[in-house]
């Protein structure tokens, strides 16, 4: 894995977001350097994948705004989205096609031109299945898919949304192996998740602590 | 370019594996059409009058028809989110997902649409501006209707709702396409029709993707 | 003004003093100019007493379009400076549009039927009416089809953006369409050149149908608003409840560091 640029940090400030007519969270700073951890905890509904969609900038910040590098992500988000990878809830995976294919394809969008695919099913044991259709994998091969597209098709900050869900032990060591090595290459990682990872030397974000006021109903 | 091209193959890729999906836009098609010699009686001579707005009304009814499979899956799936994060604008994407839907929708209609103007005795002499008209009136009936699957994402009917929303945008390319047709068969010449019909689709190329784009971003909001 | 409008609670306060004046205004212009025109103004010598029609016919054509107008104006002004008021001012006008369209689309038929027998005639108007009033359903259709009503708002204001682009196309194929098919017997529902005694009364119709629609405008703007503050306190009651039931029990922290 190539190393990341080292200086760069990606920074929120005071960020807030709404969703329909909520406030779910306001007032968050967060900051992310290199080889950093970030993991968000809190209850269900406090904003843990808000605020990674917003990190991604799939949401629009109701308030704050993102920096990369000490620009706002607003001035250049074309070149802000190609150094990030988003995995969410969903796996994004097509039953139809092959992993190898999807991996392909994915690393095609990132205008990748020689994706590491071999590489990325090997980090995460799925090259047995790899020309198989996708409609033939458990919800757990379907989860290391869409974990290995982070190998393929290299980027220097992870916004991972409940990884571990569906993974079993392997699956979850495989991970943390990943963004360990991740880490030690420079990159940055933001995780959401319930169960514990294995992350030494995170920073916690507890959502819960930035739940809006109840009487802020945003109209 | 790399991006571009990757999604439309992706989609090309999909479709023809999942061959059903055209092979029901098709069979929607021909069902269509054989619907109305039965509604108002075979004489040839009323079918030949009829026929150019049979085959257009069946055409546009199969791209309505179709129009759920452009962005449903993605946003059910989570592909939207990825095509979002890709290396190329919004508005590309859905150059590119509308490219791919024409491939596996409108392509296939223009292809066939031959064997159903034999079904309702169109005469031959109108048969070249039948399928020219629907070979350029097709591309903004995919470009239109994607504004209106990417509006409906997360609706509670979806199907309904845009079929609702975009049947009055596609009443311009139904009328200059049928024009077209009846035009060939007075002799006035389909050209001005045709023409039309190209202006359709190529002033939908740069700015149906600029409202697709913007409803996509409501829908992963 | 739009901007000194644009807080809610001033919204109130200034539509709350202007309604029944706005109110009265225009039912009194809608009384005169329906005695001008049903009781003053001369029969046509070829339509009879049926010509009448037209005065609420005509006008409530002229509503029907520049209601979508205003529609896709607050549409805009919503989407591009997220005027708070602007989405509430197009989704309460939507309906009343609609309505316009509909009284032209019946006075069109009951206009129609003495002079052609039928009760609907393909002509250019009445059809792009028609079509105007699809594209009103789909807005509002729209809007309704999301649980959460912002993004329904959000939705419908851009598809209000694309109808108005759209709109002249689709006038255009529908008028080029008519003359394609309609033969060299001019089967418009204008008739001939209006005279200048009728276009009085036509202009004072069309006025008392904008002072209605204003009116209209703001009893269902001030509707939307009361419904989004009792939304509002109904969450908030129901937070402020759950607040205080978790703080007597004690809130669970997740159990790992």
């Amino acid at each position: 894995m190539p190393p990341f640029p080292e200086t760069i940090e990606l920074i929120g400030e005071n960020l807030a977001c709404r969703r329909g007519e909520r406030l779910v969270f306001a007032g968050i700073d967060c900051r992310i350097g290199t080889g950093d951890a970030l993991v968000l905890i809190g209850p269900n509904g406090s904003g843990k994948s808000s605020l990674l969609r917003l990190l991604a900038t799939l949401l629009a910040p109701a308030a704050g705004r993102l920096l990369w590098g000490g620009t706002p992500v607003e001035d250049d988000p074309a070149g802000y989205r190609a150094t990030i990878h988003y995995v969410g809830h969903l796996d994004g995976v097509k039953p139809a096609l092959s992993p190898r294919e999807m991996l392909g394809f994915w690393a095609a969008w990132r205008g990748v031109s020689h994706p590491a695919v071999d590489a990325a099913l090997t980090a995460f044991g799925i090259e047995p299945i790899a020309d198989c259709p996708c409609r033939w994998l458990s919800a757990g091969q379907r989860r290391r898919l869409a974990l290995a597209r982070l190998i393929a098709a290299p980027a220097p900050v992870w916004l991972l949304d409940e990884p571990g869900a569906a993974l079993d032990d392997d699956g979850e060591a495989r991970l943390v192996a990943a963004i360990a090595s991740h880490r030690a290459a420079g990159g940055r990682v933001a995780v959401a998740t319930h169960q514990p990872l294995a992350l030494p030397g995170a920073t916690t974000l507890a959502l819960d602590r930035f739940a809006a006021p109840p009487d802020a109903i945003a109209i | 370019m790399r991006a571009f091209l990757g999604l439309i193959r992706q989609d090309l890729r999909l479709g023809i594996r999942q061959g059903g999906d055209i092979g029901l836009v098709l069979g929607f098609f021909v069902l269509a059409v054989i619907l109305f010699p039965f509604g108002i009686g075979p004489e040839p001579e009323l079918l030949r009058r009829v026929a150019a707005g049979i085959v257009w009304v069946a055409a546009l009814l199969a791209a309505v028809l179709s129009l759920d499979r452009l962005f449903a899956t993605d946003y059910a799936d989570g592909g939207l989110d990825l095509i979002a994060l890709s290396a190329m604008p919004l508005e590309l994407a859905v150059l590119a997902k509308a490219a791919a839907h024409w491939l596996t929708t409108g392509l296939p209609l223009v292809i066939v649409s031959p064997l159903l103007a034999i079904l309702v005795d169109l005469d031959p002499a109108a048969l070249p501006s039948l399928v020219v008209g629907l070979l350029l009136g097709t591309p903004a009936m995919s470009l239109v209707g994607a504004i209106a699957a990417a509006l409906s994402l997360g609706a509670r009917r979806p199907g309904v709702l845009t079929t609702l929303v975009v049947l009055p945008l596609y009443l311009p390319p139904l009328i200059f396409g049928t024009g077209a047709v009846e035009a060939s068969l007075a002799a006035e010449g389909a050209r001005a029709h045709l023409l039309l019909l190209a202006a359709l689709s190529v002033a939908a190329v740069p700015l149906a993707p600029l409202a697709a784009a913007a409803a996509l971003r409501q829908a992963l909001d | 003004m739009l901007s000194h409008l644009a807080n809610p609670a001033r919204f109130m306060r200034i539509s709350g003093v202007a309604l029944p004046w706005l109110g009265g205004v225009s039912l009194v212009v809608l009384v005169l100019g329906l005695f001008w025109s049903l009781i003053l103004a001369p029969p046509d010598y070829q339509q009879g007493e049926s010509v009448r029609i037209m005065f609420i016919h005509v006008p409530s054509a002229w509503m029907a379009l520049s209601v979508y107008l205003f529609v896709a104006v607050a549409s805009a002004v919503a989407l591009i400076w997220r005027h708070p008021l602007a989405e509430i001012a197009a989704q309460s006008a939507a309906p009343i549009g609609a309505a316009f369209t509909f009284v032209c689309l019946a006075t069109g038929s009951l206009w129609g039927r003495p002079m052609w027998g039928t009760w609907w005639v393909w002509d250019a108007r009445l059809t792009s009416v028609l079509v105007l009033f699809f594209l009103y359903l789909g807005y509002i259709a729209l809007v309704n089809a999301f649980d959460d009503a912002s993004r329904g708002g959000r939705a419908g204001s851009l598809l209000a953006l694309v109808g108005i682009v759209n709109l002249p196309i689709i006038k255009f194929s529908v008028d080029w369409w008519n003359t394609l098919h309609q033969p060299a017997s001019v089967l418009r529902l204008g008739g001939p050149a209006i005279d200048v005694t009728m276009l009085a009364p036509l202009l004072v119709m069309a006025l008392g149908f904008t002072l209605l629609f204003g009116w209209l405008l703001l009893v269902r703007m001030r509707t939307a608003l009361n419904e989004r503050r009792l939304r509002a306190l109904r969450i908030y009651g129901e937070a402020a409840a759950g607040n205080a039931s978790e703080a007597s029990s004690g809130a669970a922290r997740p159990a790992w560091r």
